[in-house]
């Protein structure tokens, strides 16, 4: 099939940018939208022209890497799926397809569809972990944990911190992606003991790298590609409100 | 060169207890006069990085990607084996020893492999301490599940995310260090050159993928995680970016390099759909637990709907020829028998080149909602990939590249024949001989990471009192000019071909030569196709853009080139070793009925290639694998 792009094209963080129109022609159906964009690609660099700058690395979904916003919609619309994953059997021939990087002002271009997410690890760094140093832990099983509590923090753990809740949502809110890191370490007995104090810091440093708040529109978890529930910015919000009444947490986190 | 495997006296059940309480220690207040480089963020960079920082020692790590996180240990699926014997299935770290061993077709360190037999067991508990979410029984214990070249349940997960979440919570841990100020994380930085200094490693380049700009950094050690070469076939289930860069720069500063024929195709990858492919994908081999592996009897039906197909028409190829472990025969010979049938016309699919893993009787005997909670993640990816629902039709499946046994040869403190210079994780050529067992390879990366490395090196700073060098030395100036040189001559070539249509040419001639299966002649054809492609490269290759901003053709082109190199010492390795074990599988040395037939009189070795210098040939140094444990044999999975 034969396809028009049209891709935002940027040198750099300093550059305005805009627009690009491109063709995609002999596209077959079985290949995934990145090796389209790779065919588009070679031919840029045959012709001397510089090829369209975008992330990835496993292209199979799991990493994270991947990052573009296809006609609007941040990972291309198809449930569940990260933009390496979309496949070019689900577009028709003669299609003209917009394709843009994450928005947001936590999330810099660097060049054309390449982001700078680097806010995600600052708010793990804050405190998305459990303050274990290796050595020392004991026996595995000395601690039985329910199935339906691992399997739900496993269900937050699925997160792959792409950012494409935050790219979809109007507010650029970071919720999604703070709660499902919050909800999965509060989930399970190890997470407990720091529970207050992480959710604290994260939800600061959330705040500190520019993130906007959440108003609750669900945009997040509609174009999320592990499908993180909603549910879990409640849980958030539970955990939060804890924290902030028990002033003992505050204290902990001026520490 | 003279290779010293420092393999600790004694039996091989007491090496590593003694050994450690023999280890020199740094005094905890001098831990901080330490700087280290760790480049790689994966399982045991990221691992050893967290962990050094946690004793005081000051960390500067590196890696490729935006973040941490997404380093290609993210990509394991399956699980990670462990001798916890909680199933009292007869498990145990001697048979988690001895299974790794025998799965390696005896080409394995034996004091390496016990020790990690050992740490295992304190891997798991380490992750979980760490909030890693296993799979967990409805008492609330830890779940296992069986893999391939194994009959014990030793197999810990997280659904079909195990990497995932093993890596997460090592870059949390990481993360925790960074937050702390005791390790200084550089993203979107690749290591182009080791810096070497009086015959010790004492840095490295790097260069800054966002800007361009090319640097020095200086430390008392430096460690490499970079993972395994399995690009250097272009197609294979790694991360496009994974590449060979950071041990190659090594092995010319004089790390020698081993056994880099020793690379394990993986039997269940989707199957190849056209020439755009742009990299394969892996279905968890934990599928075959449940999936049964079949080809039709006849070519004629090779056309059919599988359903059309009876089940007298069906070989169920691996149930036929291994009966005892059927379909959880090793990688290596579940992968050759699909090949086999494929190459006889009995395959299935575009181009016939795939076999089917039927999971109808799986779904007859469990019900499909628990073949779902098994397997949902992995069903669901195969179909956003193929656009067939395997709930209903057979998976097609395929081997392909999947994981590298070879690597930078490392002592029994995981240190290259450079002082100085560790090597942890896929990257070195350590514990899985010719052929590694599924589920080890996290296992081993946590192993080296956490509970190894930052051991020894400690051994390293406090025997070998190293002077502190600086980046205004004469030695970081002339790596550094060698990274300008190289970059800026890559940029200036302005050639017809693409970065792109090197890689896939390179990639095609050692999946052809140097592949699934390898003899002379092939062998002898690739090492004359390799170095005129080498040269073509360097004469027309066009990298679009420049040096001072991102530039992903740049990137790819270093990374070329280099695999340009390697791939030569590859074929030249597999051309040497006049025998199949493993994953190396030569056609001139087979048994009647077509298994690997070793030569343990004239190849119980491990070849470690040393760097000779340009255009001359490198230097073969052997290092003999004596087994006082156990006896080698001929592996049967029959
Ligand atoms: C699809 C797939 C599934 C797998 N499933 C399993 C499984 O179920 N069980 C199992 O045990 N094993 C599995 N494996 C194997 C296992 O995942 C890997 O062997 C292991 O994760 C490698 O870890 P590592 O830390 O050595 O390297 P990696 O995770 O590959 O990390 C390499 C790091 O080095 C960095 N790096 C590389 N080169 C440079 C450079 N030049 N400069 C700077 N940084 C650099 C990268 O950025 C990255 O951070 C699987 C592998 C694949 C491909
Ligand atoms: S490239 Fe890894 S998730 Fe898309």
């Amino acid at each position: 099939m034969n396809l028009t792009l049209k891709v935002w094209r940027q040198k750099n963080p300093n550059d305005a940018g805009g627009i690009v129109t491109y063709d995609a022609n002999d596209i077959i159906p079985d290949m995934s939208f990145l090796e389209m964009l790779d065919v588009v690609n070679e031919d840029l660099i045959s012709r001397g022209e510089e090829p369209i700058a975008f992330d990835s690395d496993c292209r199979e979904g799991i990493c994270g890497t991947c990052s573009m916003v296809i006609d609007g919609i941040a990972h291309g619309g198809q449930r569940g799926t990260t933009v390496c994953q979309l496949h070019m059997r689900h577009f028709n021939d003669g299609d003209t397809i917009t394709i843009e990087p994450w928005r947001a002002k936590a999330f810099p271009v660097i060049k054309d569809l390449v982001t700078d997410r680097s806010a995600f690890d600052r708010i793990i760094e804050s405190g998305g972990f459990v303050s274990v140093n290796t050595g020392g832990t004991p026996d595995g099983n000395t601690l039985p944990i329910p199935k339906v509590d691992a399997d739900e923090a496993m269900d937050a753990a699925a997160c792959i911190g792409c950012g494409a809740c935050v790219a979809a949502c109007k507010n650029a809110s970071a919720m999604l992606f703070v709660s499902a890191k919050v909800s999965h370490l509060a989930l399970l007995p190890q997470g407990k003991p720091e529970a207050e104090r992480r959710v604290l810091k994260m939800v600061k440093a959330m705040d500190e790298a520019g993130f906007g708040n959440c108003t609750v529109t669900g945009s997040c978890e509609a174009v999320c590609p592990k499908e993180i529930s909603l549910d879990f910015i409640a849980k958030l919000n539970r955990e939060f409100g804890k924290a902030i009444l028990k002033n003992r947490a505050e204290r902990q986190v001026a520490d | 060169m003279k290779l010293d495997s420092k393999i600790p006296p004694g039996p091989v059940t007491e090496k590593w207890e003694k050994y450690k309480f023999d280890l020199k220690l740094v005094n905890p207040a001098n831990k901080r006069k330490y700087d280290v480089i760790v480049v790689g963020s994966g399982l045991a960079g990221a691992a050893a990085a967290a962990s050094m920082a946690e004793m005081g020692y000051n960390v500067k790590c590196f890696c490729y990607q935006d973040s941490p996180r997404r380093a290609h240990s993210i990509a394991a699926q399956g699980g990670i084996n462990a001798a916890k014997n909680y199933q009292n299935d007869g498990d145990s770290i001697y048979r988690l020893f001895y299974d790794t061993i025998k799965g390696g077709d005896f080409r394995a360190r034996e004091a390496n492999v016990y020790r990690l037999a050992q740490t295992s067991v304190k891997i798991i508990d380490q992750c979980v301490a760490q909030g890693v979410p296993f799979a967990r029984e409805y008492g609330g214990l830890l779940a296992n599940r069986s893999f391939g070249g194994a009959q014990v349940s030793r197999t810990f997960y997280a659904r079909g995310q195990t990497g995932q979440q093993l890596l997460l919570g090592a870059y949390q841990a990481l993360c925790r260090q960074i937050g702390l100020g005791k390790v200084q994380m550089f993203e979107r930085t690749e290591m182009l050159e080791l810096v070497v200094v009086d015959g010790h490693a004492k840095g490295i380049i790097v260069r800054d993928l966002v800007t361009g700009e090319i640097s020095a950094h200086a430390a008392d050690a430096v460690v490499l995680g970079t993972g395994g070469y399995g690009n250097v076939f272009y197609l294979s289930t790694n991360a496009k970016g994974c590449n060979t860069t950071a041990i190659w720069r090594a092995y010319k500063k004089g790390a020698a390099l081993a056994n880099p024929c020793y690379t394990q195709i993986h039997p269940t990858c989707i199957p190849v759909s056209g020439e755009h492919q742009s990299k394969l994908t892996l279905m968890s081999e934990s599928l075959r637990n449940d999936g049964r592996v079949w080809t039709p009897k006849r070519k004629e039906d090779c056309g059919k709907a599988p359903g059309d197909i009876p089940e007298a028409d069906r070989d169920y190829i691996l149930e036929r020829k291994y009966p005892s472990y059927g379909n959880l025969a090793p990688r290596d010979i579940s992968s050759r028998a699909a090949k086999e049938a494929c190459d006889k016309g009995l395959g299935v699919g575009p181009g016939g080149l795939g076999v089917y893993l039927d999971f109808a009787d799986a779904i007859k005997r469990l019900g499909e909602s628990t073949v779902r909670e098994r397997y949902g993640n992995l069903f669901d990816m195969y179909e956003k990939i193929t656009g067939e629902n395997a709930y209903k039709v057979p998976m097609r499946i395929y081997p392909a590249v999947h994981y590298t046994m070879g690597g930078t040869w490392v002592d029994y403190n995981l240190m290259s024949s450079i002082p100085g210079l560790f090597v942890i994780g896929e990257a070195n050529f350590s514990d899985h001989g010719a052929n590694r067992l599924g589920a080890s390879a996290l296992m081993q990366g946590l192993a080296d990471g956490y509970f190894v490395l930052p051991y020894t090196i400690g051994n390293y700073f406090a025997t070998e009192k190293q002077p502190k060098h600086k980046t205004d030395h004469a030695e970081f100036k002339k790596a550094l000019g060698e990274v300008e040189t190289r970059t800026k001559k890559l940029l200036s070539i302005k050639g017809k071909r693409t970065v792109n249509s090197f890689h896939k040419e390179l990639g095609k001639i050692v999946w052809d030569k140097c592949g699934m299966a390898r003899d002379e002649k092939g062998l002898k054809e690739a090492l004359q196709q390799i170095p005129a492609l080498r040269e073509e490269f360097w004469k027309n290759v066009n990298v679009a853009g420049e040096n001072g901003e991102l530039n992903q053709n740049l990137e790819h082109a270093g990374r070329v080139a280099d695999f340009l190199e390697f791939a030569e010492l590859m074929c030249l390795d597999a051309l040497n070793r006049r025998e199949s074990c493993g994953g190396h599988f030569r056609t001139e040395f087979q048994t009647e009925d077509g298994e690997a037939k070793r030569d343990d009189e004239n190849f119980a070795y491990v070849a470690a290639w040393e760097y000779a210098g340009e255009g001359k040939p490198p230097i073969l140094n052997k290092e003999p694998l004596v087994y006082e444990e156990v006896h080698m044999s001929t592996r049967s999975y029959k």
